[in-house]
């Protein structure tokens, strides 16, 4: 079984963001770049699988720059076989990575028997290209999945709706993957994992080569800016138990009469 | 003025409020709604006073339930016989996983997530935040139509004044097509409350809860002013709380009208999910805890003894 796996590398969560200099983006110089935390979900869900069968082979694919390919490293360095680079500037619209993928995974000419992605990337926060790229490879494709089983061909798959509840999905065939939080818990690489890493294959195209082109683009951001800061608030000192009764009434007035929200 | 269409999310015979919210906030533009729900008196009332000039009820085989295939086929075959400039929908998990699959149908794009949108003339702007709300940014939409829009709930607000129109009813057949991923079971959550994302309160628990048991206190508080209940990833990884609870970058972004944040330091990725709380109280022992940073109410103070406190406090309130 040939599994894809899409990966995108993105600031890591403890990462202060500010706008760029023109407001286009954010400013990126400092930033320390990992894999999206929902992507490791997939990578591991992909190494479980050759666990099971080590005649699977996995393919890690990232669109996105050039100059730190930490991604694509710890997820060959986990286990993965084989990594492919479509070489992007920052801040490509959901369209066109959903169209490089499918350019990256026809070009690279295996066809994918599963393809497994997180259920977002913390940066961009679209959720489109899963979906995006099911449509487009004309597969079918469950997001946000918390339980993946595998028995033969059939797959069953658990979705994670509103208030926890699961829709569960039965599968066979190629089909597309999102993955969220609880699922599995991804490993750690190894030493002799990341040393194995420096040897693996990794193909390199570019955005022209997956047939992705400047007329592809179909969401433009502008004027980055950080959110309004609230006013400072008012705080209240409760560590001594006689007064807390007190302090509890006040602030419950506080938030019928003055903030209005009970 | 714009061709619209707006997908209405009916569940339990209950219409989602984020319809009505992007229904208000479309005011003077030609709105029309499409649902594959049932519609009683109740919701076509609601549509029509929001503003929907007509409700098309979407019927055919293989739609009783979600399917992300299913529906997108039917839909699109929907729109292709109407000439819509904007197809909206509430960023629901529904409307997440539906709609790029749609968009993807016309080769057009869709704009993620909205927190405000306006129009200027013929130009439609976006506000959205990125990086879990670290950051906004306005956002365009271009190539071919229709444009296709998310919302997030409980950003826009409920309309207070708005335009009523004439919400005509039809039923339309609709091509559910090749469906390969099929619901076969629904597993329901343990909770019967408001999702995290659609809660109008929401408390939640942090490391300093200590425990999974420990989390029955927030159970208790949210019983009385009708919250759900969250948690923190600290609390998350250590196996407090199920990670359907968590709050923050690498969980669920939410926007209630209060969040009640108990032994919740206040990570910057915590902080990230939940900023654009309307009403914030903090409760935290470490008084230089950088929740307090965004807290309206912060309180000082051992959230095991605050907590019941603020329970009985709020039952006098209420009369409970």
């Amino acid at each position: 079984m040939n599994i894809f796996v899409c990966v995108k590398q993105v600031p890591d969560t403890e990462t202060k963001v500010a706008p760029s200099a023109d407001k286009n983006f954010i400013e990126t110089a400092g930033i320390k770049w990992v894999m999206n935390p929902y992507d490791e979900f997939a990578v591991e869900q992909a190494l479980l699988l050759k666990a099971q069968d080590a005649t699977h082979n996995v393919v890690v694919v990232r669109v996105g720059q050039v100059k730190e390919t930490e991604a694509l490293r710890t997820a060959l360095a986990m286990g993965a076989d084989e990594a492919v680079l479509v070489e992007s500037p920052d801040l490509l619209d959901s369209y066109c990575t959903a169209k490089a993928l499918k350019g990256a995974i026809e070009k690279f000419g295996k066809k994918p028997d599963l393809i497994l992605t997180g259920k977002q990337a913390i940066d961009s926060d679209s959720l489109q290209v899963p979906q995006l790229l099911a449509q487009m490879l004309g597969l079918p494709s469950v997001s946000v999945v918390v339980g993946f089983e595998k028995a033969g061909d059939k797959i069953t798959v658990k979705r994670e709706i509103e208030g926890g509840s699961l829709e569960v999905y039965e599968l066979s065939g190629a089909c597309v993957i999102s993955c969220n939080k609880g699922l599995n818990t991804p490993r750690y690489a190894s030493l002799p994992g990341i040393m194995k890493a420096k040897k693996k294959p990794l193909a390199q195209y570019k955005l022209a080569e997956v047939g992705v082109s400047d007329s592809d683009q179909r969401v433009k951001y502008s004027n980055f800016r950080l959110p309004p800061e609230k006013p400072a608030g008012k705080k209240f000192v409760a560590t001594d138990e006689k007064t807390q009764a007190a302090v509890i009434k006040e602030v419950v007035a506080l938030l019928r009469n003055e903030a209005k929200c009970i | 003025m714009a061709n619209v269409l707006v997908l209405a999310e009916i569940a339990k015979n209950n219409l989602k409020a984020v319809t009505l919210e992007i229904l208000g906030k479309l005011n003077g533009h030609q709105v029309e709604v499409a649902t594959f729900g049932e519609v009683n008196d109740q919701i076509k009332a609601d549509l029509k006073k929001f503003g929907a000039k007509a409700i098309h009820k979407l019927k055919g085989g293989n739609l009783d339930k979600y399917s992300p295939e299913g529906y997108a086929n039917a839909l699109n075959g929907f729109i292709k016989s109407k000439s819509y400039d904007y197809v909206f929908a509430g960023s629901t998990s529904l409307g997440k996983d539906l709609l790029p699959r749609v968009a993807g149908m016309f080769n057009a794009g869709m704009a993620s997530e909205l927190t405000a949108f306006a129009f200027n003339g013929d130009k439609f702007v976006g506000t959205r935040p990125l990086f879990s709300g670290k950051c906004l940014a306005d956002v365009e939409i271009l190539g071919p139509k229709p444009h296709f829009v998310t919302v997030r709930p409980n950003a826009l607000g409920l309309s207070t004044s708005p335009t009523a129109s004439t919400g005509e009813f039809g039923e339309v057949a609709v091509d559910a097509g090749v469906v390969k991923a099929q619901v076969k079971e629904l597993v329901k959550g343990t909770s019967e409350k408001a999702d995290l994302t659609e809660a109008n309160i929401i408390v939640s628990g942090g490391r300093s809860m200590k425990s999974a048991d420990n989390f029955k206190i927030l159970n208790e508080l949210a019983e009385t002013i009708g919250a759900t209940v969250g948690a923190s990833r600290a609390a998350v990884d250590s196996g407090y709380a199920p990670p359907a609870m968590q709050v923050g970058q690498t969980g669920k972004t939410v926007s209630p009208s209060l969040y009640i944040a108990c032994g919740i330091s206040g990570a910057i990725q915590h902080l990230a999910g939940m900023r654009t709380s309307k009403v914030i109280v903090a409760i935290n022992t470490d008084p230089d805890a950088p929740i307090f940073s965004k807290a309206d109410y912060g309180i000082v103070g051992d959230l095991f003894q605050i907590v019941p406190l603020l329970n009985s406090e709020f039952k006098n309130l209420l009369g409970k």
